[in-house]
């Protein structure tokens, strides 16, 4: 018989060791996937997860990257705070819209004026806005003792409706021929969210995201307020002796993780994406809580963890085209991932033990 | 505008089947989480039970055979959750939160052929006599099966709960699961069956919003309806009953906008269709804090890990 023993301490090697493990286990259990939907398994992860690097459209692959990994990234270190901290926030997807229409509206609402303070102040737009939206769980949660995971993520469906009211009224192009979505920030170059180098993919919002990471990384090494939330997460009960203030640091972890996701969404509306559309949201605050996951709340994990993801998107809509593997099978994939990790992440905090168990 | 256009009996009607989908599902979580584990995922079940069901019901031509096949997919996947957090003992909060996710993929990849067909249809019990009395005949005896069973399920879940053994048992183990283990209840089994009793309900409601309350598969099609059953068991604070009132106050509110819409008051469609959301945020507001605490009647273990030491 298997039974289970909890280790003293985490296991540091498995700790490190698990997301490979589950990474390399999805890509099993992936390809079973991809061959019961009647496609070569060997190919299609070859071309989900070789083609993007180092195949032949590699250059165009490559630059693609990290657009789609800025976003990740930048919403998976805003959750992570919160995750370490049991304060789950998953409506980071609901932040980051508001946080682009926030800052997408400031920005047409100066159209055609030219300066360079357009742009930052439609960042600084974009993150009040994730950041607010944020504080309605946070309130409720401190003020009522409402749930957040329950009420962060209802706000997504009534963000959703809000970006729909937008791009078809308020903010619909006027010049637009009538169709829906806004104005192309392409055409206004003031509130253009540019690629700094071109055909890197490396726009302001990559930036944003290594900042956050190195920031994420001196918060949880260095200041309090890092040790405050491990130690929330770790000892909810030691901390409360510790003098840490529940209320402050639920507000900081939902205000800070909407933040980053309205900046991530306000980067894509003025960068990629280019304009507020009724769905140029592409769930990447779901995605997020994977990538927040598999880099085991870790800043660096989840750099190396929101790559990966990114090539699992670009390397999906390769195999999409090349392989005609539906839209869909890319998202099961991803969501198993996350089974997976959670899965062997036992061999962290446990180690098996074969034999007939002791009676005591 | 005319809200003269909006008939009530109808709309009493079309309350019960709006709240169907949302009973069942919450049904189920509510013996989930009386068993003490948290599943966030019905809405991942949800829609894999809707597409389940829709497929198998367009394959064999019978809506019954489709429900019966709605509830497995829903249990299957919830076994899956079972055994994550229940063996490799993973966090309930993140693995529910991939349920969902999975849910969600999954569907929409066995979706792909459904799109756009027009299940068979779902017959409607029109019980002789009683479908014929005036108001009360078509609001309450003129539905199909679904909307009896559900009914009969919170009933059936409330006698459970307070009168039999079993019952007992799954509060224990809800409550305390330590006690419930020295006891020599097998914490873990118990737990196995709650989590696929609601995993097969919150399929049952998803085949119910594809099957006969759109009736069609679009991907996405429970939009939120699993995370609103979630928020009805809190309002419910964890009581059969109250969370079958719960449920027709969602359904009321739903049936209203759309009603609200389709006679063209001055509000915009984007922000009625907002309101269902928004008013249970509200709900949850409400009945968290001040006297009526919800916490309080939370089942003392929901969402702990339980790992038998000794």
């Amino acid at each position: 018989m298997i039974t289970l023993e909890k280790r003293p301490e985490p296991s540091r090697f498995w700790s490190w060791a698990t997301p490979v493990l589950a990474v390399l286990l999805t890509m099993v259990a992936g390809g079973a996937m991809f061959a019961a939907l009647g496609k070569d398994p060997v190919e299609a992860i070859r071309t989900i997860f070789w083609d993007p690097l180092f195949g032949e459209f590699a250059f165009y692959y490559r630059g693609q990257l990290l657009v789609k990994a800025g976003p990740l990234i930048l919403i998976a270190i805003g959750l992570s705070m919160g995750f370490r901290a049991g304060i789950w926030n998953i409506g980071a997807e609901g932040q980051y819209i508001i946080g682009a229409i926030c800052g997408a509206a400031l920005g047409l609402a100066f159209y055609p004026f030219d300066s360079f303070i357009v742009f930052p102040l439609m960042v600084l737009a974009g993150a009040l806005g994730g950041f607010l939206w944020a504080m309605i769980p946070g309130i409720l949660r401190v003020k009522f003792n409402t749930n957040e995971i329950l009420v962060s993520l209802l706000l997504v469906y009534v963000a959703e409706f809000i970006l729909a009211s937008m791009a078809l009224g308020a903010l619909k192009n006027p010049d637009g021929a009538g169709f829906p979505g806004s104005r192309n920030f392409r055409s206004y170059p003031s509130g253009f969210n540019e690629e700094i180098i071109a055909g890197t993919g490396l726009h302001w919002g990559v930036v944003a995201a290594f900042i956050a990471v190195i920031f994420a990384y001196v918060l949880f090494a260095r200041h309090q307020m890092g040790f405050q939330i491990k130690l929330a997460g770790q000892a909810p009960r030691a901390a409360r002796f510790g003098g840490v203030n529940p209320s402050r640091l639920i507000l900081f972890c939902l205000g800070m993780s909407g933040a980053l996701a309205g900046l991530a969404g306000l980067f894509e509306v003025s960068g990629p994406a280019g304009q507020v559309s009724i769905d140029f949201n592409v769930g990447y605050g779901f995605t997020a809580i994977i990538v927040a996951f598999l880099g085991r709340l870790h800043p660096v994990g989840i750099l190396l963890a929101g790559l990966l993801l990114a090539l699992t998107y670009i390397g999906g809509e390769a195999a999409q085209s090349s392989l005609g593997l539906p839209a869909a099978a890319i998202q099961a994939f991803q969501g198993m991932l996350l089974f997976f990790l959670l899965a062997v992440d036992v061999l962290t905090n446990f180690r098996f033990r074969f034999g007939k168990r002791e009676v005591v | 505008m005319d809200l003269s256009s909006i008939n009530p009996i109808l709309l009493v009607a079309s309350l019960m089947v709006a709240a169907t989908p949302i009973i069942l599902a919450a049904i189920g979580e509510l013996i989930v989480e009386k068993s003490g584990v948290l599943n966030l995922g019905v809405e991942g079940m949800m829609i894999v039970g809707a597409i389940c069901g829709f497929a198998i019901a367009v394959q064999t031509g019978s809506p019954f055979v489709g429900f019966v096949a709605a509830a497995f997919g829903g249990a299957v996947l919830s076994l899956l959750f079972g055994i994550l957090t229940q063996y490799f003992l993973s966090n309930q909060v993140a693995t529910g939160l991939g349920l969902t996710l999975f849910g969600l993929g999954l569907s929409s990849l066995m979706g792909q052929g459904y799109i756009g067909i027009r299940p068979p249809a779902t017959p409607r019990l029109e019980i002789p006599v009683l479908s014929d009395i005036p108001v009360l005949g078509p609001v309450l005896f003129n539905h199909d099966l679904m909307v009896y069973v559900a009914l009969g399920l919170v009933v059936a879940t409330w006698a459970v709960l307070k009168f039999t053994r079993a019952g007992l048992i799954l509060r224990a183990v809800g409550e305390n699961h330590d006690a419930a283990h020295a006891l020599g209840y097998k914490v873990v089994r118990v737990r196995l069956m709650a989590i696929t009793f609601g995993g097969a309900c919150a399929g049952l409601g998803g085949a119910y919003l594809s099957l006969v309350r759109v009736p069609q598969w679009t991907e996405g099609m429970t939009a939120g309806a699993g995370w609103i059953a979630l928020a009805i068991v809190v309002f419910g604070a964890w009581r059969p009953f109250r969370v079958l009132l719960g449920a027709y106050l969602f359904g009321g509110v739903t049936v209203l906008q759309l009603n609200l819409q389709a006679a063209g008051v001055a509000i915009p469609v984007e922000y009625l269709s907002m309101s269902p959301y928004l008013i249970t945020i509200a709900v949850l507001v409400i009945m968290s804090s001040g006297k009526a605490k919800a916490a309080l009647s939370a089942p003392a273990c929901l969402g702990k890990i339980f790992h038998a030491s000794s």
